[in-house]
C-alpha cells in the first residue's frame, strides 16, 4: 500500500512518535503497561482484588495480551456505587484534579488524576489535535465546557502542549463566540457537532457566512454523529470537521482521534487497550465485527480502569490507514448499546431517525424523540426545530416539509412516527450532550 | 411598490402570540395589519409593520424564525364587484395569488388589500397596465394616518 504522508510531516510533533510504532513494538509495550496497570488496581482497589479473585485470577497471571479477557469487565454503575473516591489506586494527597461527569440519575461519576495522569491525558489531546492538523501557529477556539466536565480542560492543556493559541471561551454565548471567532481569526474550533451547527445557525442570523472566516478545521467530539452531518457541517462552515473520542472514565477526551484521512479512528494505543466484545455474551467479536467498545487504561495510576464497558458500538477498522499511523483504528461511532430503544417491537436507534431527517433537504438535525404510552401503546414523537433555511411564509410549503420528514421518518424506521415542527430554541441546546430521547413510557403507565 | 412583510413561525399553543406582539410593541414598532395562518399543527403569523427591518431583527434576535416576502398593497373600489374586477385582471395571465388578506382600515370608498403573488413584478405590471393602483410603503403609512 501507499504511505501518504502527513502534509506536515516533516514537521511532526515529538509527542507524536508513538502513532507510528512498529506494531511489534507497540504490543511489547501495551503488555508491559498492563501488567503494572492490573498489579497496581489489584494491590490498590478493593472491587478489582474482589472481583479477580473471585474469577481466580491473579496479577501474574497476565501473561500476554490475550490474557486481558480474564479480566473482570467494569461498567458506569461501579463508578456510581464507588463514589465519591471508591476506585482511586492513588492515595488522596497525590491526586491533583478531579472531574466528574454529569449524571443522568442520581449521583456523578468522579474521576482522579495524579500528575502524571494529567501529563498522558496531555500528551493524548496534543496527539489528537495533531493527528487532526493543527500545530504551532493555530488559534484553537476552546468551546468544550470548562469545569467538572473533561472536555474543556483536556483541550486546553492539549491546545497549549500542542503550542498552538488557546482561546478558552468554554461553551455558551454564542454570540460572543462567533464575535471571537471572526475577530481573533481562529483557524480552529473544539466543541460538539450539534453546538457548532448551532453557530453556524446563528452566525447565519447575524449576517456571518462562517466559511468565509480563516476558520478551517473543527474538532468534534462529545456525541455521536454522522457522515451525512459531517458533510453539512463542512460544506456549510468551510472547513474540515474530525471526530474524536474519549470519556471521562478513561481520561476524558483525547482516547482516540480521526486523522486526516478521515477513516476511523485511531486509539493511543500506548495509553489505552481496546476490545470489542459482543455486549450480550461479553466474548470478543471476530476482526472487523461490530461490537461494543471496552477499554483497559495502560498509563494512569490515579484511577486505573479494567476492561471498561463504554457502550459505544464501534468495529476494528482492519487494514493499515494510509496516514501512515501504526495505531488500530475503530469505526466511527453511531449508536450506543444501550440508546437502542423499541417501539411497538421495533428498533430504534436515534442515528436512523437522524439519518432519515437529513435526507430531507435543508433539515439541520436538532431534534427530540419523545417516546410515550397511550393507552397502552407505544408512541413515537420527533419534535423537529424549524430553521430559517426551511422556514416560509406558505402555509403549503411548511405542510410539505412535515410530510417529506414523516415519509422519510417511515421508509428509514418502517414505522409511522408522529412529526411535529417546533419554534427554533424549542428544544434544549446542547453545550454538552444532547439529550435526544425522552422516554416518557415508564411515568405515563 | 413592493411592502416587505414579516412571517413567523409559531407553534400552535396558548399564548404564542403575545410575545412577538409585545417585543414590537415595546420597541415602539406598529402593526399596520396582520393575519395569522393556522393549521393543526403550526401557525404562521404574517405581520406588515412600520419598520419591517427593524422588527426582523428585534424577532430574530429573540429566537423567532422570521421571513422576509414581498407583498403587494393594492387600493381596490368598496364596492359589490370590486374585488372581482381586480382578481379578472389576472386571468390567462398566469400569475398565482398564494393567499391574500386586508387591512384593518378603509379609505373613503377604496379598501387596501394585501396580495402574495407568485411572481410580484409580473402582478404589478399588470395590476397597472388595467389601471389599478399600487401602494408604496409610504403611500400605505399615510393613509393609516389620516
Amino acid at each position: 500500500m501507499t504511505i501518504i504522508p502527513d502534509e506536515d510531516s516533516l514537521d511532526l510533533h515529538p509527542a507524536s512518535v508513538p502513532d507510528y510504532m512498529q506494531v511489534p513494538h507497540m504490543r511489547a509495550l501495551q503488555l508491559e503497561r498492563l501488567r503494572s496497570t492490573v498489579r497496581r488496581a489489584y494491590l490498590h482497589v478493593e472491587l478489582y482484588r474482589q472481583r479477580m479473585d473471585q474469577r481466580n485470577v491473579r496479577p501474574e497471571d497476565i501473561r500476554t495480551l490475550d490474557d486481558v479477557i480474564r479480566l473482570p469487565f467494569t461498567v458506569k454503575a461501579d463508578l456510581r456505587d464507588s463514589y465519591p473516591f471508591g476506585l482511586f489506586a492513588s492515595p488522596l494527597q497525590e491526586v491533583v484534579r478531579l472531574h466528574a461527569s454529569s449524571g443522568t440519575t442520581g449521583k456523578p461519576i468522579v474521576v482522579a488524576y495524579t500528575q502524571h495522569d494529567l501529563a498522558v491525558w496531555t500528551d493524548a489531546m496534543v496527539r489528537t489535535l495533531a493527528a487532526c492538523g493543527l500545530g504551532c501557529g493555530d488559534i484553537i477556539q476552546n468551546a468544550y465546557g470548562y469545569g467538572l466536565f473533561t472536555g474543556g480542560l483536556g483541550a486546553h492543556y492539549g491546545a497549549e502542549a500542542l503550542g498552538a493559541t488557546v482561546v478558552p471561551i468554554s461553551g455558551g454565548n454564542t454570540d460572543r463566540q462567533i464575535m471571537v471567532m471572526k475577530d481573533f481569526k481562529v483557524t480552529a474550533i473544539c466543541c460538539t457537532p450539534t453546538y457548532f451547527l448551532h453557530l453556524l445557525d446563528r452566525a447565519g442570523e447575524m449576517g456571518i457566512s462562517i466559511r468565509e472566516l480563516p476558520l478551517r478545521v473543527g474538532v468534534f467530539g462529545a456525541e455521536p454523529w454522522s457522515d451525512s452531518m459531517r458533510s453539512r457541517i463542512e460544506a456549510a462552515g468551510g472547513i474540515k470537521a474530525y471526530d474524536i473520542y474519549g470519556l471521562s472514565e478513561i481520561t476524558g477526551p483525547g482516547v482516540g482521534s480521526e486523522c486526516r484521512c478521515q477513516a476511523g479512528l485511531h486509539i493511543f494505543e500506548d495509553h489505552f487497550y481496546p476490545e470489542i466484545i459482543d455486549p450480550d455474551s461479553g466474548q470478543p467479536v471476530a476482526e472487523g465485527e461490530e461490537g461494543e467498545l471496552v477499554i483497559t487504561t495502560l498509563s494512569k495510576h490515579a484511577m486505573p480502569m479494567l476492561r471498561y464497558r463504554t457502550r459505544d458500538i464501534s468495529a476494528f477498522v482492519p487494514a493499515p490507514c494510509p496516514c501512515g499511523r501504526t495505531l488500530r483504528r475503530i469505526k466511527r461511532i453511531t449508536r450506543r448499546s444501550d440508546d437502542m430503544f423499541i417501539i411497538r417491537g421495533v428498533n430504534v436507534f436515534p442515528s436512523q431517525v437522524e439519518s432519515a431527517l437529513l435526507a430531507v433537504e435543508g433539515t439541520l438535525p436538532h431534534y427530540q424523540i419523545i417516546l410515550r404510552r397511550e393507552g397502552g401503546l407505544d408512541q413515537m414523537e420527533v419534535h423537529v426545530e424549524v430553521t430559517p433555511a426551511v422556514f416560509s411564509d406558505k402555509v403549503g410549503a411548511l405542510e410539505n416539509l412535515h410530510n417529506k420528514l414523516a415519509q422519510s421518518l417511515y421508509q428509514t424506521l418502517g414505522l409511522r412516527v408522529e412529526v411535529r415542527l417546533v419554534a427554533p430554541q424549542a428544544l434544549k441546546r446542547s453545550e454538552g450532550k444532547a439529550q435526544r430521547v425522552i422516554d416518557q413510557r415508564n411515568l405515563d403507565k | 411598490m413592493k411592502i416587505h412583510q414579516l412571517s413567523l413561525f409559531l407553534e400552535n399553543k396558548p399564548s404564542q402570540l403575545t410575545e412577538p406582539c409585545r417585543l414590537l410593541a415595546d420597541a415602539g414598532i406598529d402593526i399596520r395589519t396582520l393575519t395569522l395562518a393556522d393549521t393543526e399543527r403550526f401557525g404562521i403569523l404574517r405581520l406588515i409593520v412600520s419598520d419591517w427591518e427593524k422588527g426582523a431583527h428585534l424577532l430574530r434576535e429573540a429566537g423567532y424564525v422570521v421571513n422576509v416576502t414581498e407583498v403587494v398593497a393594492v387600493e381596490v373600489p368598496d364596492r359589490p364587484g370590486g374585488l372581482a374586477e381586480l382578481l379578472g385582471g389576472f386571468e390567462n395571465t398566469g400569475i398565482n395569488i398564494e393567499y391574500m388578506y386586508a387591512f384593518t382600515f378603509g379609505h373613503g370608498d377604496t379598501a387596501v388589500l394585501i396580495f402574495r403573488f407568485d411572481n410580484p413584478d409580473a402582478a404589478i405590471e399588470r395590476l397597472k397596465s388595467v389601471g389599478i393602483n399600487v401602494l408604496g410603503s409610504t403611500e400605505v403609512y399615510r393613509r393609516i394616518e389620516k
